[in-house]
């Protein structure tokens, strides 16, 4: 068994634990994320805060737990290559948001 | 180093560690293919979120999301996740029964979801609430209609991969694919994580 793990780099790895804890987290999660938009009971920034931490903490389960990302296979480089792109997201996401909320804001103020 | 690797394995096994080297390497190709699609996804999500509130008079979000159904569908996605991580580790394992029975699990639940959010777009289509009723509605189809048909693909493929294993087995062309193509379907799920989040439970608020 042990053989079958280091033959393999990357993507292989992992165990049925590791997929059963995915699969738990996950659906906590999502029911988390779901119920406290589903019944209301809460503020909208309360509500906005649990839905995007909530999603940041299940994406990172996918990514480690059902994907195997880890500093170790390939040198590094997958996980490099994630943090050079999640770089890029921020600049096109956030950037777009920034620059046309200001444009918003400033054509109903003109 | 290589010289320690041709002692330890007999001529077979040095074969299979060639293969290996070459499928590692493909599957990291095809990792960085994920990552620029994953940019792609970028982009749509910040034209989502400009336009959310352009509704140009038509239907809101409020309006047309029914978070219920969004839940079964996430829930079908989620699952065809796990169960595609079965598939891995039968492979893993070498039991090519349980990787192709994995891989049907894997593909009904996926066409699950696929179907569900077929019949919620020809509803919303029904009701006037096209992409062609706001700028809102044109970058919701364009953003939820991408990783549907991300989704379509990753079913073909799942498709082909079951009857390629069944005809071939689990050799060294086989198992990279299914490592590329396991990177793939988690990578849909990540990406419907952020879709459920950002515009359907954000939206609905």
């Amino acid at each position: 068994m042990s053989d079958i793990h280091t033959s393999h780099d990357g993507a292989s790895h992992g165990s049925y634990k590791s997929y059963i804890i995915g699969l738990v987290l996950s659906i906590v999660l999502t029911l988390i994320s779901f119920g406290v938009v589903m019944t209301g009971s809460f503020g909208i920034p309360a509500m906005m805060i649990t839905v995007v931490v909530t999603a940041i903490i299940q994406v990172l389960v996918q990514l480690i737990l059902f994907m195997h990302l880890n500093t170790k296979s390939e040198g590094g480089w997958n996980v490099i290559s994630f943090i050079f792109t999640i770089g890029i997201l921020t600049l096109i996401v956030g950037g777009s948001l920034w620059i046309m909320h200001n444009i918003h804001i400033n054509m109903m103020l003109g | 180093m290589a010289t320690d690797t041709i002692k330890q394995h007999d001529a077979h096994a040095h074969d299979g560690h060639e293969h290996h080297d070459a499928g590692a390497m493909k599957v990291f190709g095809f990792w960085i293919y994920l990552m620029s699609d994953l940019v792609i996804f970028g982009s749509l999500f910040a034209t989502f979120g400009v336009l959310a509130t352009a509704t140009a008079g038509g239907p809101t979000s409020q309006e047309i999301f029914e978070l219920p159904f969004v839940l079964v569908e996430t829930f079908l996605l989620l699952i065809s996740s796990f169960t595609f991580g079965l598939a891995v580790l039968a492979q893993n394992a070498g039991d090519r029964g349980a990787v192709l029975k994995w891989l049907a699990v894997t593909f009904l639940l996926g066409a699950g979801f696929i179907s569900m959010e077929i019949y919620e777009f020809h509803h919303l289509i029904a009701e006037g609430a096209g992409p062609d009723r706001s700028a809102f509605l044109s970058a919701f189809f364009t953003l939820v209609g991408t990783h549907g048909l991300h989704v379509t693909f990753g079913l073909i493929w799942i498709a082909i991969m079951f009857f390629q294993i069944s005809k071939r087995g689990l050799d060294s062309v086989t198992m990279p694919r299914m490592l590329c193509l396991s990177l793939f379907w988690h990578f849909l799920d990540i990406v419907w994580i952020c879709v459920f989040s950002f515009v359907y439970l954000i939206g609905a608020m």
